[in-house]
């Protein structure tokens, strides 16, 4: 993975200095709250319903164990022993305290992380696929990619200050997973007929309180281009992007007011100025980046391990586990392990600091040491010898980090929602515990299959519940909080919003609404039709009768 | 009283800024001025003869609107009525890389020492410190960064230069 140089260490460094400086003139009275809050949203700092929120960046997912560690330690000594795994690959705490905040970035410097550009109406972190460099169907590693821009994005002097925050996604495999489709800019690394590497660019994406697919502006760009490309779009933005209404300041609108065919032409007049200056990719700049995404010491091994494959056919339980949470490897006789954070009892996406060291561990027995978050709030181990599975499985168990469920029901995607964050409408958490306990019956979720289920717990979509198959949002009805769902969103290569079914629910409706969603399912479903699937070809009326029928 | 900063170092100010105007006939006489965009595109020649006078631009004004009196103007201004709003530092690179703007570039209205390092970047050399700001405490924050990793008005990209410095990767401490 990267590693800081002494320049990138100095510039982290510097900036843990001037945040404390900030924090410091804030709690004598020299900077007001208004004049704070911009420059503590840039480091990730929010203030929330119990306290601070903090949220810790993790570039494109990327962690060594001995970050983690680090992570583990500062949940352990400035918060409650625990963290939440976000949406956007990073890492939030709920408890600590302003004032210890500059003591938290100096000491994430010291493992070379940051809060830099965390929140705030600025270019946020890069996220990327949680499989980058070991999918089977990857066509470019992103990583090197995504170093290069969160690079241009760290401390971009002349785009602090945009009209709203800026999300940029960066996938380089034949299957999106990173909901490239729904960001500001979602950047698909392709190859040209020659050989060449250069860049899809989507504009426009976005959740929120208007989900918007995103529009494609260039279909080929060369990489070389790629920081001016950027310079242009952004600059394009923050010049133009609507300010006098926070509802419409995402770039979304202004692609959408300007139509995606002009805001195209609006970038490349801008881009026309800037292409071929100082700020185009020299090759040796790549060749540097790439030098950085080594493949590590894969042993040489043929084919599927033997051992590996007795024991999925003798232990239904490992073989269920390895069946959802085991995904295939470019290498032969390697594996990618995805670690559930999600299991009944536990907020989806935390986890413990004790976990944390535990799987730092783990990385370091299993996986070169290196640790993926994915933007489903998961962790994955991405290297993992498939004759070390049963070893590891066993290991996971008693860390209740073995739950086999990705890509099932319980595998739900939600964010932090009213029992922590200010800004919700309502609470998610409980009703994701809910549904939860509702459905644990193991051989129900398999038999249900592939499923997502994302909830948010207001209209700023944390929960990216416009692209969950089934998608829940929270609601203020005079006071109370009410949940609307609705079905057919999908992120992937054929990224659609979902559709509400209709009125609200209470909350204590929500584990039957659920449970009919998925009766309807079953009665209507074809052999080998996943969930998605059957609410495409039979649209949402079914479902829809079924769900008030019998709760209305 | 606001405090001008030129050139990294505490200044005089010799221009009053003129916010709200209707015509050259209203300005105060034997004093240099900045004046609104609007004005200056309805009274140019008028304003040229009296001479001392800036323009300065609101944040949505487009400095293209200025690209035939880039050679005239000694000094161009950019408000920020909240620093929060960020239009003004792409309107000064334009000014600066687009339009090769060479005179006296200033920020006024509401910033203050958080802001003064990515302004400078983007080609601000003035500053007018607001009265309650501590003016003398914003010249430290030009150094709050070294250096930095994009093409600005002020440096060229990071890996254009690497190659001159000496780096070297930094080790995780062992703990």
């Amino acid at each position: 993975m990267y590693r800081y140089d002494s320049f990138d260490q100095r510039l982290v460094d510097e900036r843990v200095a001037q945040f404390r400086d900030q924090t410091r003139r804030f709690l004598i009275g020299e900077l007001t709250e208004d004049e704070f809050r911009p420059l503590r949203l840039q480091n990730g700092l929010y203030i929330q319903r119990h306290a601070p929120m903090f949220r810790i960046s993790i570039p494109y997912g990327m962690l060594s164990s001995k970050q983690l560690r680090t992570l583990a330690r500062i949940a352990r000594g400035y918060d409650r022993g625990y963290g939440h795994f976000s949406t956007r690959q990073n890492l939030q705490l709920n408890w600590p305290r302003l004032e210890d905040v500059p003591d938290i970035l100096a000491e994430l410097a010291t493992v070379q992380m940051h809060a830099i550009q965390t929140s705030g109406n600025d270019v946020r972190n890069i996220t990327s696929d949680h499989f980058a460099g070991v999918a089977d169907d990857e066509i470019v590693d992103p990583r090197p990619y995504c170093e290069l821009i969160r690079q241009w994005a760290a401390l971009h002097p002349e785009f602090a200050y945009l009209p709203r925050k800026f999300k940029i996604a960066v996938t380089g495999a034949t299957n999106d997973r990173t909901a490239v489709w729904l960001h500001d800019v979602g950047l698909v690394l392709v190859k040209n007929d020659a050989g060449e590497i250069g860049f899809r660019v989507i504009v426009g994406g976005g959740m929120g309180r208007t989900p918007i697919i995103g529009h494609v502006i260039r279909e080929f760009l060369p990489r070389a281009d790629i920081l001016n490309y950027l310079d242009a779009i952004l600059r394009t933005y923050n010049r133009f992007g609507r300010r006098d209404n926070k509802w419409k300041a995402r770039i979304k609108i202004l692609v959408k007011e300007r139509t995606p065919q002009q805001f195209a032409r609006d970038v490349e007049d801008e881009f026309a100025h800037l292409e071929g200056g100082v700020a185009t990719v020299p090759d040796a700049e790549f060749v540097r980046f790439d030098s950085y995404f080594t493949v590590p010491a894969y042993q040489t091994l043929s084919g599927d391990d033997s051992g590996h494959k007795a024991a999925v056919a003798d232990n239904r339980a490992f073989g269920n586990w390895v069946k959802r949470n085991v995904h295939p490897h470019k290498v032969p006789g390697y594996a990618i392990v995805t670690l559930s954070l999600k299991r009944a009892g536990v907020p989806p996406g935390d986890a413990t600091s004790d976990q944390m060291d535990a799987i730092a561990d783990l990385a370091d027995e299993f996986s070169f040491g290196e640790i993926a978050a994915s933007h489903e709030q998961n962790l994955i181990l991405r290297d993992v010898r498939q004759a070390d599975l049963f070893e590891l499985w066993m290991q996971l168990k008693p860390l209740g980090l073995a739950t086999p469920n990705i890509g099932l029901l319980t595998d739900i995607v939600c964010c932090p929602g009213g029992d922590f964050c200010s800004l919700a409408n309502a609470k998610s958490i409980p009703i994701a515990e809910a549904i939860t306990r509702r459905f644990d019956d193991l051989d129900y979720l398999h038999d249900i299959g592939d499923i997502d289920i994302n909830m948010s717990g207001c209209m700023n979509a944390c929960g990216q519940h416009h692209i969950g198959h089934i998608g829940v949002l929270g609601v203020d009805k005079s006071g109370a909080e009410w949940y609307q769902v609705s079905i057919g969103g999908s992120q992937g290569n054929e990224a659609s919003l979902g559709k509400v079914i209709g009125p609200s629910f209470a909350a204590t409706d929500m584990p039957d609404v659920i449970a009919r969603l998925i009766e309807t399912y079953i009665d209507e479903r074809h052999v080998d039709e996943r969930f998605i699937d059957t609410v495409r070809r039979v649209g949402i009326e079914p479902f829809k009768e079924r769900v008030y029928a019998t709760t209305h | 009283m606001p405090q001008l900063i030129k050139h990294r170092a505490l200044a005089d100010d010799r221009y009053t800024l003129v916010r709200d105007v209707a015509a050259p006939a209203e300005l105060p006489d034997g004093v240099a001025v900045i004046v609104p965009l609007s004005l200056w595109l309805a009274h140019r020649g008028p304003l040229i003869a009296r001479g001392d006078v800036g323009v300065w631009l609101a944040p949505a004004d487009h400095p293209s609107a200025l690209a035939d009196d880039i050679q005239r103007l000694s000094v161009i201004a950019i408000d920020f009525p909240q620093f929060t709003d960020g239009r003004g530092y792409s309107n000064a690179r334009l000014l600066r890389e687009r339009y090769q703007y060479a005179g006296e570039l200033r920020a006024v209205g509401d910033i203050g020492r958080d802001q003064l390092y990515y302004l400078a970047q983007c080609g601000f050399d003035a500053f007018v410190i607001p009265d309650g700001r501590d003016a003398p405490d914003a010249l430290d924050s030009f150094a709050d960064f070294s250096d930095g990793y994009q093409a600005t008005v002020a440096r060229t990209p990071w890996f254009r230069r690497r190659h001159l410095a000496a780096t070297r990767d930094v080790a995780y401490p062992t703990a």
